[in-house]
């Protein structure tokens, strides 16, 4: 089995998986970074989703030797010190039911609010709508997105 | 104390190492015999530090137990709100019935979850007038203090926590007045927010366990078909795959080292099955099946008057749903390891005593040898009131001697579930000369959840009807009726179960009676409202003020009435269940034939409401999930295969179809009732009846979009 070395949150990290292993796996399985979840595997929910050089990936649909070199961020790298302004948002307006699909929205929302610092709500529905919230948190998440684009969430 | 006494109200203070735990002991369901066995359901530990501690006997998935629950008791225990934590209760003997279902945690936990916290608040006062030598109505609790105000001394609950534990729990504690609430009513923050922002959440399918397996199986592609034979080369062939064998007459499963690989090995795996007697069994056929039923035996649900000697103008008309699944963001998954002569599961379930008896009896052990841990739950809508998941997982764990966690991929989800069953139902009224219902007749033709799970059934009627069938108007004559039928089809209770086909039908209909009778739908309502009666359905006695003051609230905080922008059309709907009352509005606009949800006003009557913020996300997430049952949920059977398998063709709501969702409700100090399920079945028929403004054609079938 070849050894794949991966640059995740920050730190490099080696993993003995096949190529075409999904990247969600490897994070959840082999690195035991289990905060990115499964939803569908088929880039239909969003569940999944992290970062690679900033744009938003999904993560069960994209094998791992594509990511190879790419700096890949988690829900567990999102902030470096204390909680990014999308999940200080995401507690002040009370998002999360059952919570399951939160990472990948919040994943999400970060990444629009990087590229995007004051969307509209044209914007914020094109970004979000990838990601399905069986719990309907829609509202709350859309007043969390225009929060932490308040609060400066786009830097 | 007489076992007479003891059933009333046991309560014991026990000194567990330094601190007051106290467990109360109430009869479960009314006294359970002569054998002095009693069912406790709340639990409470408070550390000589201070900690508080609150057991959660009902399992989280989305709906905030774990916030609602310790919140109704910190109320009476005058706590402070900042020192309640939580610990989840796994299956245990203690609590009584465990299960997380019907909309009946708050409900259920009320009145033991006060009288837990108001006795516990007596004895800490008891056990701070011994300590200062004066007497306890001198002393008052406040913020997990007890203080003596003519003294101005004050002690904390840690500090009174061994004190107390040694003295008598009070059999009948007092319990606080509504208008004193600081912390139920208030729109506390849940307690597990940050993790579930911060990604550390643990739900069933995080869990993992040193030396862990993943595992998948094969199961057969036709309902309750057998496995006649496998190969297993191809999959050992794969990387990490360790095993694959036969674990049940219906399945193979394929362990692995990781969950990707268990997959892969799946994937290669050839299997023959023996298709058994549903090979050529389509939904269809189970349509026509219950329309042919319609005629058949039907069993009286209410009956009021006499429908069939009422004579004048008849309106008929017929509905159907058909079967859904639940299709919870999280997979079906389970944990399990077995030893030798005990088996420990780690498992998202809304059932864990009947996980512990289920595995219990499929590995061979007893049910005490056995132990259920419940994990974070990635949305249950039902599907985990079953015990599938787990059962699977320890008869894997036993057969590779490892722990390991077994998982389903989202097609195993959807297609190896239990589902919603499908209904069909007869409506017909006379109305009178100014077009009131003289009479009112709702026929429902639809399969036995309970039936097939062998629960009896109450006065003929499935088990779950009592809670979810009634309707709730004054009428003269009035007959509701159900024709219980078989169907191979794994059934399962979802979200507001039966409430959902009986207000569609219902109030689909009563939309069309009040066209017929030239009426404002709104009017039409609050017209067979506008008598006050109780109206007795099993055990639960509905107010038609009730549902007036709902429907009235919902009318009014939507503009019902007020002329819509060009092009936009209202509906509304009313229903009753789980002992709670629900209006809707809905706005929508046409989109290519398409109805696009804008705006959904919602109200409810749930009694006290424990934490708003809450209340709120129950009734948004409860108008979304209902708004895709409406417009596509469908499962669909063909050579008894269930058709659909993925987000792609059973289509969720996602935020560009997601409406504007306004939740009200009505301030009420009345017991509180289920807030989970009763946002869902006035969503449908409200919808279908703006549309009906919009197009002037009726929808008499879900889902919309078929
Ligand atoms: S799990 Fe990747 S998009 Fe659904
Ligand atoms: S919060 Fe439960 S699926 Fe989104």
């Amino acid at each position: 089995m070849p050894e794949i070395t991966l640059r995740v949150n920050g730190s490099e990290r080696k993993a003995k998986v096949s190529p075409e292993t999904p990247l969600l796996w490897v994070l959840r399985d082999t690195l035991q970074l289990t905060g990115t979840k499964y939803g569908c595997g088929a880039g239909l929910c969003g569940a999944c989703t992290v970062h690679a050089d900033g744009a938003i990936v999904r993560s069960c649909s994209t094998p791992v030797s594509q990511v190879a070199g790419k700096n890949i961020i988690t829900i567990e790298g999102l902030s470096q010190n204390g909680l990014h302004a999308v999940q200080q948002a995401w507690i002040a307006e009370q998002v999360p039911q059952c919570g399951y699909c939160q990472v990948g929205q919040i994943m999400a929302a970060a990444a629009l609010l990087a590229k995007n610092a004051q969307p509209t709500d044209e914007q914020i529905t094109q970004a979000m709508s990838g990601n399905i919230c069986r719990c309907g948190t829609y509202d709350r998440i859309r007043r969390a997105i225009h929060r932490a684009a308040g609060a400066g969430g786009g830097r | 104390m007489s076992p007479l006494s003891r059933r009333e109200f046991i309560a014991t203070g026990v000194a567990a190492g330094a601190g007051l735990v106290i467990g109360f002991y109430l009869p479960h369901r009314g006294p359970t015999g002569n054998d002095g066995t009693f069912t406790p359901n709340a639990y409470l530990k408070i550390s000589p530090e201070g900690k508080i501690t609150v057991v959660v006997a009902r399992s989280e998935m989305g709906q905030g137990v774990r916030t609602s629950l310790p919140m109704i008791l910190a109320e009476e225990l005058e706590a402070d709100w900042k020192q309640i934590s939580i610990e989840q209760a796994g299956a245990s003997t203690l609590y009584g019935d465990q299960t997380t279902g019907g909309s009946a945690s708050v409900r259920t936990a009320w009145d033991p979850m006060r009288k837990a916290g108001a006795a516990a608040r007596e004895m800490l006062i008891a056990a701070a007038a011994l300590e200062w030598g004066v007497p306890r109505s001198a002393c008052r609790a406040e913020n997990s203090t007890v203080a003596h105000l003519p003294s101005n001394r004050r002690l904390t609950y840690g500090q009174l926590a061994s004190k107390a534990a040694t003295l008598t729990v009070p059999t009948t504690p007092v319990l606080k007045q509504p208008k004193d609430y600081k912390i139920v009513g208030t729109a506390l923050p849940r307690l597990d927010i940050s993790s579930k922002v911060n990604g550390t959440a643990q739900f069933g399918i995080d869990f993992r366990l040193a030396g862990m397996k993943y595992a998948l199986l094969a199961r057969s592609p036709v309902i309750g078909g057998k496995i006649t034979g496998f190969d297993d080369k191809e999959p050992r062939k794969q990387p990490g795959v360790s095993y694959v064998g036969k674990i049940s007459d219906s399945a193979v499963v394929v362990v692995a080292d990781t969950a990707w690989n268990a997959m892969e090995g799946r994937r290669v795996l050839n299997a023959n099955w023996d298709d058994g007697a549903n090979a050529t069994l389509t939904s269809a056929s189970i349509l026509d099946s219950l329309r042919n039923s319609a005629s058949g035996k039907s069993v009286p649900m209410y009956t009021k008057g006499d429908v069939s000697r009422v004579s004048g103008r008849r309106i008929q008309s017929t509905y159907q749903l058909p079967f859904m699944a639940h299709a919870a963001m999280e997979p079906g998954n389970c944990t399990a390891h077995f030893r030798s002569t005990e088996c420990e599961i780690w498992a998202p379930t809304q059932v864990p005593q009947d996980c512990r008896d289920a595995v219990a009896q499929a590995v061979g052990l007893d049910p005490d040898q056995v132990k259920v841990n419940v994990t974070l739950i990635g949305g249950g809508f039902g599907r985990r009131l079953e015990h599938d998941y787990a059962v699977e997982a320890a008869l894997v764990s036993k057969a590779i001697n490892a722990p390991v966690q077994v998982l389903w991929t989202r097609e195993d989800d959807m297609r190896f579930s239990t589902y919603r069953p499908a209904s069909f139902h007869q409506l017909s009224a006379v109305l009178d000369g100014k077009g009131w219902p003289a009479a009112f007749s709702h026929r429902m033709i639809a399969p036995s959840i309970n039936g097939q799970k062998g629960v009896a059934a109450v006065n003929g009627v499935d088990a779950d009807l009592p809670d979810e069938g009634a309707l709730i108007y004054s009428l003269p004559n009035v007959s509701l009726e159900y024709v219980m039928t078989e169907t191979p089809v794994p059934l399962a209770f979802m979200r507001s179960v039966y409430a959902l086909q009986m207000g569609f039908a219902s109030e689909c209909f009563i939309d069309e009676l009040a066209e017929i009778a030239g009426k404002d739908p709104l009017e039409y309502r609050l017209h067979m409202l506008g008598k006050d009666e109780d109206i007795q359905f099993f055990s639960t006695t509905w107010h038609t003020a009730r549902m007036r003051g709902v429907l009235q609230m919902a009318a009014e905080k939507a503009g019902w009435g007020k002329q819509m922008p060009d092009g936009q059309y209202r509906g509304i709907a009313c229903f009753g269940c789980f002992g709670s009352y629900m209006a809707e509005v809905v706005e929508i606009s046409m989109e290519n034939d398409k109805p696009r949800v804008r705006r959904v006003v919602g109200a409810i009557d749930c009694g006290q409401v424990i934490n708003p913020n809450i209340l709120e996300q129950q009734i948004q997430g409860g108008v979304i999930y209902a708004l895709a049952n409406a417009l596509r949920a469908q499962i669909t059977i063909d050579k008894g295969r269930v058709v659909q398998g993925n987000f792609d063709d059973y289509a969720p709501i996602r935020m560009n179809e997601a409406p504007v969702v306004e939740a009200y409700f009505v301030p009420s100090s009345e017991p509180p009732t289920g807030a989970g399920e009763p946002p869902v079945p006035p969503l449908a028929p409200a919808l279908c009846n703006a549309m009906y403004r919009a197009t002037k054609k009726r929808i008499r079938a879900l889902p919309i979009l078929s």
